[in-house]
C-alpha cells in the first residue's frame, strides 16, 4: 500500500494531468453517446471507457513497482513477442466498427485488443536498447540501418493490416528517437527525402527541381558522407518518383479520396469531403464557449462521423469552444514538454530514448488526430491520447506513462 | 559529444521544445481560425446542416349559407411529404415509398420531374393519404429518411353535389395561372407552384378571400434526412387563415332542389330572394361532387366528367342559354307597358281566330280554335300568341330592341361568379344582316317572332329569374348575387311600371295556376303563386320546359321568383311548374315556419289520394271568361311561326 502510495506522491505533474485528461476523455465519450437519434453504439460506451480507465490506473500502480532494470531487460523479448503478434493479426486479426475490412485487432476470449499497442511500445523500448549501446550517438547512414530496419518490421505488418495511423505513430519514434540518439539534423532531413520525394512526385516540374536541390545540397554536404550514401539517397529519391506513380494507383479509393479531399474539400463534399467538412463545421460553429457539454447539434443529429473515436476532438470543438480546445491543447503541450523535460533529465540514455520515443509517438498522435479534425492534415485513422474511445489504446498509454515515469526515476 | 552529456541532452531538448511549441502552436492558430475568426459561416451552416424550413399550410375560409350553416370547411387531413434533398436520393426515397402509397410509374415520373423543377421545396407525394397508409409510415417513420407526415386542412364540401356549381372547386396553380397577373402580383405573395386554388364558383370567385397565408417553421433533421424534433431557436412564421364568406344561398333550400330535380333529367333552377335580389338556389343537373377535387382528381373521374355528354361541368343556370318562349311574353308585355302603349285593361283589336294574318303571312296562335277578343291579362294566362303579335307590332321593332337591350338580355346580368353566358338577343335592326344565319334586312315582321320569346332570341335561366324579380318588385331588379352583402348591390335596371300594371300582370301570371290554368296542378296550399310556362321547341329532340314562376304569402308581397328549366322536359306545365311550385313552397314554409310537406301541390294531393279541401278556395282569375276553352292538360303545345324554334340553347 505504500509503495502504491509512493508510486503516485512521487509522480510529476504531467501524471495528474494525464489523470485529468482521462477523466475529460470519459466525460466527452458520455457527450458522445447523447444523440437525438438512436445510437446503439455510441450509448454506454463511456461506462467501458471508465473501467479501462480504472485499469489503466491499475496497471500505472503495477508498471511503477517494476525496477527500471527489468524493463530494459525485456526490451528484447516484448519486441519479438510484439513482432509476432503482429504477424498473427494479419492472419487471425479482425476489424471493427468503421474499420471493419482491416485486420487490426485479436479476440482473445471475448478480450479485444489491438497488438499494434503492444509492438509500439515494445519497438520503443528495443530501439533504445539498440541506439544507447552507442555511447556516441548516430553519426552517419550506415548507422542508421539497423534502427530503421527495426522499426521498419513493425511498421510494414502494420501497413499490410493496413493501418496508415498506427503506421504514422512508427515513423514519428523513429524520428523522435533517431533524432535522440544524436543523429544530425541534415542527417534526418536526408533519410526523409524519400518521402519527400514521393509526395513531390505528383508533378514532374516540381519533382525534378527538388532532386537537382537534393543532389546539389548533397555535394555540399559531402565532407560528412560517404559517396555511397549520397547515391543511396539520390537512388532512393529517384526510386521514390518512380513508384510514386503505381504506389498512387494501389491506394484503396477511400485512401486516395482522403488525400485529394485534404488538398480541397469541396472535391466531394457528400463522400469522402464529408467528415472533414462535419467536422470542422462541428468546430467552427462552437465559437468562443462553445455549445454547452452534451448539446452539440451536429454531434446530437449525427452528423459527426466517429465522434467517439477519432473524431472526438470536434466534439470538444462544438460543445466547449475555443476556450475548451485550447485548454486541451495546453494540456497535451504540457505532457510534451514535461515529457522532453524528463528525457533531458535522463542520464541514462536508455531512459531518455525511451521517454522521447514516447514523445514521439505521442506527438504523431496528438497532432495528427487534432490536426486532422480542423482540416490541417489528411484524415487517418489515429485516436487521441486518453481521450478517444478505446480500451487497449487507452490502457497501453498508461503502461507507456508508467514506462515513461518508471525509467527516468532509476538514475 | 556523448550522448549522456549534460549539454549535448541540453541542446537536443530544446529542438523537442521547438517541435512542440510549433506543432501545438500551429493547431492553437488552426482552431483560433477556425472557432473565433470564421465562426460565424460555420454557424450558419450548422444551422443549414440541420434545419429544414416546412410550410405551415393556411386553412381557406370557410364558406357560410344566410343562415350561417356551413357550406365548406376544412377538417384535418394528412398529405406526405418529402424534404428536399438531392435527385437521385429523392428517387430512392420513393421508390421505397412506392408500394406503401401506391404510386404508379406515371406518378413517380411526374413527382421527379417536380423535384427536377422546384429541388429547394418540399415534394408533396400524396394528399389526403388515408389514415390506414399514414398510421402505417408514422410507425415505421425512422426507415423512411426525409419522410415528412403533414397536417394539412382538408377542404369539405357539407353540401356536396347539390352546391357543386355554386362553391366549385379546388386545384392546384397551373402554370398559366401563375403568370396572371392577379395571382403572379398577390399582395401578399402566397402564389407559387403547388398552391391549391379555387377553379371555379365562388372558391374561384372569392379565392383572394378566401386563400389564407402559409406560415413557416423549422424543423431539426439528423445526418440522414429523418425529422428529429421541431427547432425552438427561430419561431418561423404564423400561418394566417383565410376569411369566411358568408352567401345568400340557402343550404337547405338548395339541398332540397337537389333532392327533388330528377336525377336522369338535365336542366337548372334559379331562386332568387324577391328583397333584394340574393340568389337563394341556383343549381345545375347533372351535377358532380367538388369533394372528389379535394386533394387533385384522380384521372380516370376527371376523364369521366369532362367526356359526360350531360356536361355535369356545365352549369345551366348562368352558362346555358335556352330560347325563352312563353316566358318571355312578359318581357313584351312590360315594355309596352312601360312604354305607354296599351293600357292594361285595353283589348288587341284583332281577336284571335287560331292565328293571325300579317302581310302575307299567316302566324299561327298555339291553340287553333283561337282565343278571341283578349285583354293583357287574358293574353298572359292564356298565352295567347296572336295577342302579343300585335303587342310586338305596337312597339315596333326598334323600340322592343332598344328596350330589350336596356334590360339587359344581350348582357349578363353581373352575378357574382367567374363566368356567365351573357343573352343572345338583337342589339339593333342591323342584327338581322349581320348575322348569315339570317343575312336579310329586317322587317317589321321580326317583331312578332321576338314578342313571343321566339326568333334571334336565348337567355339564361338566371336572367329569366332576374326579370320575374323584375315583376315579383317594382320594377326594378338587382343584378342577382351570391355574397351576403350589408348594402344592397349596385347595378341592375328598371322599368316604369305602375303598380296597377304590375298587379295585372301579377294577376295573369295568377291565373296561370288557378282553375282552368295551364298549371292548377302546380297550386299550393299556403301560397300566392303566380307563374307562366313556356315549352320550347328543340328538334329533333323533345322539347325543353319552362317555368318561370313568383311566389309569397297571400295577399303579401312576393317573396322568392323561381326559374326552372328542364332540357327536354317537354311539358313546362307538367314538369318544370312542380319543380318550381316545390321549391318556392319548401322555401316560404321554412321561412314562415309552417312544417314542411313532402306532398306539396295539388297534383300531388291528387296522385297521393291525400285531399286538398284547400284547392276549393282557389277560384279562377278575374277576368276569365266563361267558358273558357281549357283542354289541354299537357301544356301549351305554341306552334311556332317559320323561321322560328331553331332550339339553339347555347
Amino acid at each position: 500500500m505504500i509503495r502504491v502510495f509512493r508510486a503516485w506522491a512521487g509522480a510529476p505533474p504531467m501524471v495528474f494531468t494525464v489523470l485529468l485528461l482521462s477523466i475529460f476523455g470519459v466525460a466527452m465519450i458520455y457527450s458522445a453517446g447523447v444523440l437525438n437519434v438512436p445510437s446503439p453504439v455510441t450509448e454506454n460506451i463511456w461506462q467501458r471507457q471508465l473501467i479501462w480507465f480504472l485499469l489503466g490506473i491499475v496497471a500505472f500502480t503495477a508498471v511503477s513497482q517494476i525496477p527500471p532494470r527489468w524493463i530494459e531487460w525485456a526490451a528484447l523479448p516484448a519486441y519479438v513477442v510484439g513482432i509476432l503478434f503482429l504477424m498473427a493479426t494479419l492472419v487471425i486479426g479482425t476489424g471493427a466498427g468503421t474499420a471493419a475490412g482491416v485486420k487490426s485487432w485479436i479476440s482473445l476470449g471475448g478480450f479485444r485488443f489491438q497488438p499494434a499497442e503492444v509492438a509500439k511500445i515494445a519497438t520503443i523500448l528495443a530501439l533504445a536498447r539498440l541506439i544507447s549501446a552507442r555511447r556516441e550517438g548516430l553519426q552517419n547512414l550506415r548507422e542508421l540501418v539497423a534502427p530503421v530496419a527495426l522499426v521498419a518490421l513493425p511498421l510494414g505488418l502494420v501497413i499490410l493490416q493496413p493501418d496508415l495511423g498506427t503506421a504514422m505513430a512508427f515513423i514519428g519514434i523513429l524520428f523522435a528517437m533517431l533524432y535522440w540518439g544524436g543523429t544530425p539534423a541534415p542527417l534526418l532531413i536526408l533519410l526523409a527525402s524519400p518521402g519527400l520525394g514521393l509526395i513531390l512526385s505528383y508533378d514532374t516540374m516540381v519533382w525534378s527541381g527538388y532532386i537537382i536541390i537534393l543532389t546539389l545540397s548533397l555535394f555540399f554536404y559531402r565532407y560528412r558522407l560517404y559517396l555511397v550514401e549520397s547515391v543511396a539517397v539520390v537512388l532512393a529519391n529517384l526510386a521514390a518518383g518512380t513508384v510514386a506513380l503505381p504506389l498512387w494507383l494501389s491506394l484503396a479509393d477511400y485512401q486516395k479520396n482522403r488525400l485529394l479531399v485534404f488538398l480541397d474539400s469541396t472535391v466531394d463534399p457528400r463522400g469522402a469531403g464529408w467528415q472533414i467538412i462535419q467536422s470542422k463545421v462541428a468546430i467552427g460553429s462552437g465559437g468562443l464557449l462553445g455549445k454547452g457539454f452534451t448539446q452539440g447539434t451536429q454531434k446530437r443529429l449525427d452528423f459527426l462521423p466517429e465522434q467517439h473515436t477519432d473524431f472526438i476532438f470536434s466534439v470538444v470543438g462544438e460543445e466547449l469552444g475555443f476556450l475548451g480546445t485550447s485548454l486541451v491543447i495546453l494540456a497535451f503541450a504540457f505532457i510534451l514538454l514535461r515529457l522532453v523535460r524528463l528525457a533531458a533529465r535522463a542520464t541514462d540514455p536508455f531512459a531518455g530514448l525511451v521517454i522521447f520515443g514516447i514523445f514521439g509517438a505521442w506527438i504523431t498522435h496528438i497532432f495528427v488526430n487534432i490536426g486532422m479534425t480542423v482540416g490541417l492534415v489528411p484524415i487517418t485513422g489515429i485516436p487521441l491520447p486518453f481521450v478517444s474511445y478505446g480500451g487497449s489504446f487507452l490502457l497501453m498509454s498508461w503502461i507507456a506513462l508508467a514506462v515513461a515515469v518508471r525509467v527516468s526515476q532509476e538514475a | 559529444m556523448r550522448l549522456d552529456h549534460p549539454i549535448s541532452r541540453r541542446s537536443r531538448a530544446q529542438g523537442g521544445f521547438l517541435v512542440v511549441a510549433v506543432l501545438m502552436g500551429l493547431l492553437g492558430v488552426a482552431f483560433f481560425r477556425a472557432q473565433v475568426l470564421r465562426s460565424t459561416d460555420w454557424v450558419l451552416q450548422a444551422e443549414s446542416n440541420r434545419l429544414r424550413q416546412l410550410d405551415v399550410p393556411a386553412p381557406r375560409g370557410t364558406i357560410f349559407d344566410r343562415h350561417d350553416d356551413v357550406l365548406a370547411d376544412n377538417v384535418p387531413g394528412y398529405a406526405v411529404v418529402l424534404l428536399p434533398d438531392h435527385r437521385d436520393t429523392i428517387r430512392l426515397r420513393l421508390e421505397r415509398l412506392r408500394p406503401h402509397l401506391g404510386l404508379t410509374d406515371a406518378r413517380v415520373d411526374r413527382l421527379m420531374e417536380q423535384a427536377r423543377a422546384y429541388p429547394r421545396q418540399p415534394l408533396t407525394v400524396k394528399v389526403n393519404a388515408p389514415f390506414v397508409e399514414v398510421s402505417v409510415l408514422e410507425e415505421r417513420k425512422s426507415e423512411f429518411p426525409g419522410l415528412y407526415l403533414e397536417m394539412r386542412p382538408r377542404r369539405r364540401y357539407l353540401a356536396g353535389e347539390a352546391l357543386a356549381h355554386v362553391l366549385g372547386y379546388l386545384g392546384e396553380i397551373t402554370p398559366t395561372e401563375l403568370e396572371e397577373s392577379l395571382y403572379a402580383q398577390d399582395s401578399l405573395d402566397r402564389y407559387e407552384a403547388g398552391t391549391i386554388l379555387g377553379k371555379d364558383g365562388m372558391e374561384r370567385q372569392y379565392e383572394k378571400t378566401l386563400q389564407g397565408r402559409r406560415g413557416s417553421r423549422f424543423v431539426e433533421v439528423d445526418v440522414l434526412g429523418r425529422i428529429v424534433g421541431s427547432f425552438q431557436g427561430s419561431a418561423g412564421k404564423e400561418a394566417v387563415p383565410g376569411g369566411d364568406i358568408h352567401l345568400n344561398i340557402d343550404s337547405e333550400l338548395q339541398q332540397w332542389v337537389h333532392h327533388i330535380f330528377p336525377d336522369s333529367m338535365r336542366g337548372a333552377v334559379v331562386a332568387l330572394n324577391v328583397e333584394d335580389g340574393g340568389v337563394l338556389a341556383l343549381y345545375s343537373s347533372p351535377t358532380f361532387d367538388p369533394n372528389d377535387f379535394v386533394g387533385g382528381i384522380a384521372v380516370g373521374r376527371w376523364e369521366t366528367l369532362l367526356s359526360d355528354p350531360a356536361r355535369p361541368l356545365f352549369n345551366r343556370s348562368v352558362l346555358g342559354i335556352y330560347p325563352p318562349g312563353s316566358v318571355w311574353k312578359l318581357a313584351t308585355a312590360a315594355i309596352a307597358l312601360d312604354l305607354g302603349v296599351i293600357r292594361p285593361d285595353e283589348t288587341m283589336p284583332i281577336p284571335c281566330t287560331g292565328g293571325m294574318q300579317y302581310g302575307n303571312r299567316f302566324s299561327r296562335c298555339w291553340n287553333a280554335e283561337g282565343h278571341g277578343y283578349l285583354d293583357l291579362l287574358g293574353a298572359i294566362r292564356h298565352s295567347c300568341n296572336v295577342y302579343f303579335y300585335q303587342l310586338g307590332l305596337r312597339v315596333g321593332l326598334q323600340r322592343l330592341l332598344e328596350k330589350g337591350t336596356e334590360i339587359g338580355f344581350n348582357q349578363r346580368c353581373g352575378i357574382d361568379l367567374p363566368s356567365e353566358t351573357q343573352g343572345l338577343f338583337p342589339d339593333d335592326t342591323t342584327y338581322w344582316e349581320r348575322t348569315p344565319r339570317f343575312g336579310y334586312r329586317a322587317t317589321e315582321g321580326e317583331v312578332m317572332n321576338l314578342a313571343i320569346g321566339q326568333g334571334p332570341i336565348s337567355q339564361t335561366p338566371l336572367k329569366v329569374a332576374q326579370f320575374y324579380l323584375a315583376i315579383a318588385r317594382d320594377g326594378s331588379a338587382p343584378p342577382p348575387r351570391l355574397l351576403k352583402t350589408e348594402e344592397p348591390p349596385e347595378g341592375g335596371w328598371s322599368l316604369d311600371l305602375s303598380p296597377e300594371a304590375l298587379e295585372i300582370m301579377r294577376e295573369g301570371l295568377r291565373g296561370v295556376v288557378r282553375p282552368g290554368g295551364t298549371a292548377y296542378m302546380a297550386s299550393l296550399e299556403h301560397w300566392d303563386l303566380m307563374g307562366k310556362t313556356g315549352t320550347v321547341q328543340n328538334p329533333p329532340n323533345p322539347d325543353h320546359a319552362w317555368f318561370a314562376g313568383i311566389a309569397g304569402p297571400r295577399g303579401g308581397a312576393p317573396e322568392i321568383v323561381v326559374v326552372v328549366i328542364v332540357e327536354f322536359g317537354v311539358s313546362g306545365s307538367g314538369v318544370a311548374a312542380p319543380l318550381m311550385a316545390k321549391t318556392a313552397d319548401f322555401y316560404l314554409r321554412r321561412k314562415h315556419g309552417i312544417p314542411v310537406d313532402s306532398i306539396q301541390t295539388l297534383g300531388e294531393h291528387y296522385m297521393t289520394g291525400t285531399p286538398a279541401p284547400w284547392a276549393a278556395t282557389l277560384t279562377a282569375a278575374e277576368g276569365d271568361r266563361e267558358g273558357d276553352r281549357e283542354g289541354d292538360p299537357e301544356g301549351e303545345g305554341e306552334g311556332l311561326p317559320e323561321g322560328a324554334g331553331q332550339g339553339a340553347w347555347e
